[in-house]
C-alpha cells in the first residue's frame, strides 16, 4: 500500500460532475473503449494485476467470503471509496495458483461457513481471461463464485466467464443515462446490455445501487433502476447502499479532486425511502 | 461408589417395612430413567439417559414476569451507589464460611430462590483465609475499619494462604514478581478456577453424599501413612465437615438438603445452595458453576409434563437463579481490580456441546438460561459459555448468534476440541479452562509475560525498565542490528529460567492453598480422587512473535540508553505480522506457544499436576503493557498488549476471519488451558439485516470450529456506542463486552481500559 504514496502525484484526468468524459485523457487506460486491449498490459489467463484481498463477511456476497480486488477501472464514479484501485499499476502480478494457493488457505473455513470468493476491483473485466481461470478454478474446487462488476465491460465476459460464475453482483448506478456519464465518466449502456445478457442466462444477480443524495437519489432515478432490475427477472436481490465518507482521505492521499465534497451519507429515512422502490416492484431489497 | 445403592435401597426397604410409602429417593426420582447414576455418584449418566434433545427455535420462550422485574428493580439502586463507591456494602467484622451469616434476602415476599453470601444483598465478606493483607488493604480502600479481634485472630492465632507462601518463596521467585515478569499470582488470595459439581447436590442430597466420602476415607484406612495418605485423609475429613455446614446454612432458610431435591424449584434450590456454600467459603479468583442448564432441565420438564409448572414459572425459577449469580461479589483492592477489570467473578455456565454418541446436549433450558440476557437485560455474569459445534441444532445456533448481536455477551468454545480431551461433561472455569466436572481440578496459575522475557533475552536478564539483574546473566549482543538466530538462542536460556522460577512459584502457592485454604465444599463434590492440572499461562504472544518477525525479516537496530540497557529499536524494512493468516509469521507464534509448553513441563509440579498453560490476558493486557518497554515489533513502551492470543491492534489488516484463522494455528494440545481471542465486529461488518448478520454469525462460528479454533468472544458493536459510552456512562448501565474470555460491564472499566477497548481491531466491511 505504501506505493500509492508514490504514484499520489500522477494527473489522473479525472473528470467533474457534468463535464467532459474524457476520463483516460492523460491515463494510460481506457475510459469507454472496451473492445480494445490495455496497451503494454496483455490480459493473460495466468498473470494478474490485484490489489489486495480481504475475508469479508455480510459483503460481496453470501456469507464469508475470500474477496480479491484487482487493479485497474475504466470508470471514475465519484463517490468511489477505493480510488486507489483505479490505475491497474498498483496492482501486484499474481499468478491464478498463487491466488488459488490463498484461497485455498481460508477454504476450509469459508466452506464451513456457506460463503464463497468474490473477484471485485476496480473493474475485474478489465483482466477477463485472469477473471475466468480463476473464478473457473474456484469452481471447480467446490466454491461459490460471485462476480462484482459494473458491468460496464461485459461484453469481455465470455460465455465461459458466466459459466465459471454462480453468482454476479452488478452495480447499476443510475438508470439516466446523463446521470450514469456524471458520474461514472463512462456510457450506462453497456452495463444495461450486460444486465440483459445475465438475464437471458437466468444467471442470479444482486444489484448493487449507491445512493446518494442530490446525485443519484431522483426518485425518478431510483425507480429507473427498480424498473430494470425488475424486468430482467433474475435479481435476486437489491443492495441500497447508502454513500459514505470512509474514503475521502484516500483522494487527499493520492492528490485527487474529491467530487463530492459537501455530500452527506443518506439517512435512514432516505435509505428506506429508495428500498421501498425496490419493494414495491416485488424485488428484496435492503439497505446498508 | 457402592455405598450409595446399599444406602438407598436400605432406605427403601425399610420405609416399604414401616408402610411409609415410598422413600425420599425413590420420591425424588419418580419418571427418571435408572442407570450406574442410580447405584453411584455419576451426574453425567443422569443427564445422558434422561434429558430431552430440543431442536426448535426460540419461539417458545417466556419473557419476564412482574415478579421477576420487581425483584431485579430491587437491586438497581444498589447497583449505581455500587458502581460510585466501588462497593455497595461490607461486613467488615464476620470472617465468612458456609454458616457465618445469618439468612440474607433481595425481597423476601418474591423471591423463589434464596440465599445471599451474606445477610444483606451486594454486602461483601472478608475472607482473610487467603491472606489478611488483602483484607485489611481491601477494607481501607473502601473506608472500613479493620476489626482489632479478628485481624490478631489472622495475624496472630491463624496463619493465612499470604503468610506462608511468603514464607517460603525465594529471592528469584519474589525478584520476576517484582519486576512484572510473573504477574497475577493467586498467593494473596484465592486461586478460583475449581466447579465443584454443584448438581450432585440436587440429585443426590447431602446425606448420600457424606456417605460416599465416607466410604472412600474408609477405604484408605490402611498405611503407609506417607503425606500424601495423611493429607487425603485430613481432606476427606473437612469435605464432609462442610457438607454438613451446607445442611445447616440450607436449614437457616428452611430448607432441607439432605434428600435429593424432588421438584424443579428444589432442584434449582439445592443446586444453588450449593453454589452458595462455595461463593461464603472463598474468595477465589473464578468461581465458576459448571454446566448446570441441561442437568436442570431434567427437572424442569419434569414438572412441567406433570403439570405443575408452566413455561412462564420455569423461566421465572431460571431467572431467580441467575439474578442471585449476577449479585455474587467479593471483597478485593482495586489493585486487583486493575489487573482483573469489572469486579469479576467468572461464575461461567457452559452451554450446548454434544455427547460422546454425537446428541446434542440442548434442551429448553439452554435456551432458558440465554433468554435471561433478555429477561434481566444484558450483563457479563454469569459468564455464559456456548460449547459450539456445527452439529448443534442450526435453532439453538442462530438464538446464540442472535443473542450475541443484541448484547455481546456470550462467549464461544468449540466442542470439537474439547470432547475428545475432556468428554461430555465438560464444563469452563474461569475463561477458557476446560475441566471434566466433579472429576477434574486445577492450579491455577496466572501467566507470566512473554513480551517482557524476549526483551530479558535481548538486555542479558536485565529489566528494561529498572535496569535490575533478575534474569540469568547472558553475555552482551554484539553488532548492529539483531541476529535472529542469536536471539532465539537467547530467548531459549530465558524462558528456561523463567519456566523453572514460575513453576517453583506455582509449586508454593498450591501447596500452601491446600493448606490453609482449602475449598472444603467446591472439593467435597468432586471424586476423591481428581485429576489435577497446573495451570501456566503466557501473555504477549503477539507481540513476541511479531517482534521475532521483525527481527527475522526486517533490520533491527538496538537503541541503548546511558546505562547500556536497551530500550528501544529501530526498524528498518518490512515484516510479516500475526493475524493475517500468513504462515511465517504464525509459524513463529505456534513456536513459541509449544516452546515454552516444552519449558514448563521439565519442571516436577505439586501432587504430580498435569502441565498446562493459557494464552489468555483477561484485561490485564493493559497492565502487562505498561509495566513493558519497548519492543522490536514497534510496539512503544507501555502501551498495552493485544488481549489474550489476539493479533496486535491494528496489524490485523485482512479483517475478522483472516485474524481467526492465524490464532486456530496455535497448537491447542501445547496450550490446553485454552487460546483466548476476542472479537469486535461492526453490525453491518455481518450483514445488511437481521437476519443475514445472525446466518453469517453461525457461518463464522462454524468457519472456525472447522479450522480448530478454540475460544471466540464476539461483540457486535459500533465503536460510536463505545465512545458515547465512554462520555455518558450513566446511559449505559447494562453495556456489556467480551474481554478475552469474560464479559465486563464497560461503563465499570477504567478510562484507560475503556480506550484500549475503542482502540482495538473493529472489523467492519466498507
Amino acid at each position: 500500500m505504501s506505493s500509492l504514496l508514490t504514484c499520489g502525484v500522477v494527473d489522473l484526468g479525472t473528470p467533474r460532475v457534468g463535464g467532459p468524459t474524457g476520463a483516460s485523457a492523460a491515463a494510460s487506460e481506457p475510459s469507454h473503449a472496451p473492445a480494445h486491449p490495455v496497451p503494454g498490459h496483455p490480459d493473460r489467463a495466468d498473470l494478474g494485476m490485484v490489489h489486495s484481498w480481504d475475508v469479508v463477511t455480510g459483503a460481496d456476497g453470501p456469507g464469508t467470503r475470500f474477496v480479491t480486488f484487482l487493479a485497474g477501472c475504466p470508470l471514475r464514479c465519484a463517490y468511489c471509496h477505493n480510488p486507489d484501485t483505479w490505475k491497474r499499476r498498483n496492482g501486484t502480478p499474481t499468478t491464478v495458483a498463487e491466488l488459488v494457493s490463498r484461497m485455498h488457505s481460508f477454504k476450509r473455513f469459508i466452506a464451513a461457513s456457506g460463503g464463497g470468493v468474490t473477484v471485485s476491483g476496480g473493474e475485474p473485466l478489465l483482466q477477463p481471461r485472469f477473471v475466468e481461470a480463476y473464478l473457473r478454478a474456484c469452481k471447480d474446487d467446490g466454491m461459490h463464485t460471485a462476480l462484482d462488476t459494473s458491468g460496464y465491460l461485459g461484453d469481455r465476459a465470455t460465455d465461459s466467464l458466466l459459466d465459471a460464475t454462480d453468482l454476479v453482483l452488478l452495480d447499476v448506478k443510475s438508470s439516466d443515462p446523463d446521470t450514469y456519464r456524471d458520474l461514472t465518466s463512462v456510457e450506462l449502456a453497456p452495463t444495461l446490455a450486460f444486465g440483459e445478457r445475465l438475464a437471458a442466462r437466468g444467471l442470479p444477480v444482486r444489484v448493487r445501487f449507491v445512493l446518494v443524495p442530490g446525485v443519484t437519489d431522483d426518485p425518478a432515478n431510483v425507480a429507473g433502476v427498480a424498473e430494470l432490475a425488475a424486468a430482467w427477472g433474475n435479481v435476486e436481490r437489491v443492495d441500497v447502499l447508502g454513500y459514505h465518507r470512509l474514503g475521502v482521505a484516500k483522494y487527499a492521499d493520492l492528490g485527487l479532486p474529491y467530487r463530492l465534497e459537501g455530500v452527506e451519507p443518506p439517512t435512514a429515512e432516505q435509505l428506506a425511502a429508495a428500498v421501498e422502490q425496490f419493494t414495491r416492484r416485488g424485488l428484496v431489497a435492503v439497505a446498508s | 461408589m457402592s455405598v450409595l445403592s446399599h444406602q438407598t435401597a436400605e432406605a427403601a426397604a425399610t420405609a416399604r417395612a414401616a408402610g411409609s410409602g415410598p422413600s425420599a429417593h425413590e420420591r425424588a426420582w419418580r419418571g427418571f430413567a435408572e442407570g450406574s447414576w442410580s447405584t453411584g455418584i455419576d451426574v453425567r449418566d443422569f443427564i445422558q439417559r434422561n434429558y430431552t434433545l430440543y431442536t426448535g427455535d426460540a419461539g417458545f420462550l417466556a419473557g419476564p414476569t412482574p415478579r421477576t422485574t420487581a425483584v431485579w428493580e430491587r437491586l438497581q439502586d444498589m447497583f449505581v451507589l455500587e458502581r460510585e463507591r466501588g462497593v455497595h456494602d461490607v461486613d467488615a467484622v464476620t470472617p465468612s464460611t458456609i454458616t457465618s451469616h445469618r439468612p440474607g434476602y433481595i425481597d423476601a415476599e418474591r423471591e423463589l430462590i434464596v440465599g445471599l453470601q451474606t445477610d444483606a444483598p451486594l454486602r461483601r465478606a472478608i475472607m482473610p483465609n487467603g491472606g489478611w493483607r488483602m483484607v485489611e488493604n481491601s477494607l481501607a480502600a473502601y473506608g472500613y475499619e479493620p476489626d482489632p479481634v479478628v485481624k490478631e485472630f489472622f495475624t496472630t492465632h491463624r496463619k493465612t494462604h499470604n503468610a506462608a507462601v511468603f514464607d517460603a518463596y525465594t529471592p528469584q521467585i519474589l525478584a520476576a514478581r517484582r519486576a512484572h515478569l510473573i504477574t497475577g499470582l493467586p498467593d494473596a488470595y484465592g486461586r478460583g478456577r475449581i466447579i465443584g459439581d454443584y448438581r450432585r447436590v440436587a440429585l443426590y442430597g447431602v446425606d448420600a453424599l457424606v456417605a460416599a466420602k465416607l466410604a472412600d476415607k474408609a477405604a484408605c484406612e490402611k498405611g503407609p501413612f506417607t503425606e500424601e495418605l495423611i493429607r487425603h485423609r485430613e481432606e476427606l475429613a473437612e469435605q464432609v465437615r462442610a457438607l454438613g455446614e451446607l445442611k445447616e446454612m440450607a436449614a437457616s432458610y428452611g430448607y432441607d438438603v439432605s434428600g435429593p431435591a424432588t421438584t424443579a424449584r428444589e432442584a434449582v434450590q439445592w443446586l444453588y445452595f450449593a453454589y452458595l456454600g462455595a461463593v461464603k467459603e472463598q474468595n477465589g479468583a473464578a468461581m465458576s458453576l459448571g454446566r448446570t442448564s441441561t442437568f436442570l432441565d431434567v427437572y424442569l420438564e419434569r414438572d412441567i409434563a406433570e403439570g405443575t409448572l408452566t413455561e412462564e414459572q420455569a423461566q421465572e425459577l431460571v431467572d431467580d437463579l441467575v439474578i442471585k449469580l449476577r449479585i455474587v461479589r467479593f471483597l478485593r483492592t482495586p489493585e486487583y481490580d486493575e489487573l482483573f477489570s469489572g469486579d469479576p467473578t467468572w461464575v461461567t455456565e457452559s452451554i450446548g456441546g454434544l455427547s460422546h454418541d454425537h446428541r446434542p446436549l440442548v434442551t429448553r433450558t439452554s435456551f432458558r438460561y440465554l433468554q435471561t440476557l433478555y429477561n434481566l437485560g444484558p450483563a457479563p455474569e454469569p459468564n455464559l459459555t456456548v460449547l459450539w459445534s456445527p452439529d448443534l441444532p442450526l435453532g439453538f445456533r442462530r438464538f446464540c448468534a442472535q443473542v450475541s448481536i443484541d448484547t455481546s455477551a456470550i462467549q464461544y468454545e468449540s466442542d470439537e476440541q474439547l470432547r475428545p480431551r475432556y468428554g461430555d461433561d465438560t464444563a469452563i472455569a474461569c475463561c477458557v479452562s476446560a475441566m471434566a466436572v466433579g472429576k477434574q481440578m486445577q492450579f491455577f496459575g496466572a501467566r507470566v509475560n512473554l513480551a517482557k522475557t524476549l526483551l530479558y533475552a535481548i538486555n542479558g536478564g536485565r529489566d528494561e525498565i529498572s535496569g535490575a539483574q533478575v534474569g540469568p546473566v547472558l553475555p552482551p549482543l554484539g553488532g548492529d542490528v539483531l541476529d535472529y538466530e542469536d536471539v532465539r538462542a537467547r530467548l531459549r536460556i530465558m524462558m528456561g529460567w523463567l519456566a523453572e522460577t514460575y513453576v517453583d512459584a506455582l509449586n508454593i502457592i498450591h501447596f500452601m492453598h491446600d493448606r490453609y485454604a482449602y475449598e472444603r465444599l467446591e472439593m467435597a463434590l468432586h471424586d476423591s480422587d481428581v485429576l489435577r492440572t497446573m495451570a501456566c499461562g503466557i501473555a504477549g504472544l503477539s507481540v513476541a512473535a511479531d517482534s521475532l518477525s521483525a527481527i527475522k525479516h526486517a533490520a533491527v537496530h538496538p537503541v541503548r540508553d546511558e546505562r547500556g540497557l536497551v530500550v528501544d529499536y529501530l526498524v528498518e524494512g518490512e515484516f510479516p505480522t500475526y493475524g493475517n493468516n500468513d504462515d511465517d509469521a504464525d509459524e513463529l507464534a505456534a513456536e513459541l506457544v509449544s516452546a515454552f509448553m516444552a519449558e514448563l513441563r521439565k519442571h516436577p509440579t505439586y501432587r504430580g499436576a498435569l502441565h498446562t498453560q493459557s494464552v489468555l490476558t483477561i484485561t490485564s493486557n493493559v497492565v502487562y503493557g505498561k509495566a513493558t518497554g519497548a519492543t522490536p515489533d514497534g510496539r512503544r513502551a507501555g502501551e498495552p498488549f493485544a488481549p489474550g492470543a489476539n493479533p496486535m491492534n491494528g496489524r490485523d489488516k485482512h479483517g475478522m476471519v483472516a485474524a481467526a484463522l492465524s490464532v486456530a494455528k496455535l497448537p491447542y494440545d501445547q496450550a490446553q488451558d485454552g487460546i483466548s481471542l476476542t472479537t469486535t465486529v461492526t453490525p453491518a461488518g455481518l450483514g445488511a439485516t437481521r437476519e443475514e448478520r445472525i446466518t453469517n454469525l453461525v457461518g463464522v462460528l462454524d468457519g472456525y470450529a472447522a479450522v480448530d479454533g478454540f475460544h471466540m468472544n464476539v461483540n457486535v458493536l459500533d465503536r460510536a456506542t463505545l465512545e458515547d459510552a465512554m462520555a455518558h456512562p450513566e446511559n449505559y448501565p447494562q453495556l456489556t463486552i467480551r474481554v478475552s474470555g469474560y464479559a465486563v460491564n464497560f461503563v465499570r472499566l477504567s478510562p484507560e481500559q475503556q480506550r484500549d477497548v475503542i482502540n482495538r481491531t473493529f472489523h467492519g466491511s466498507l
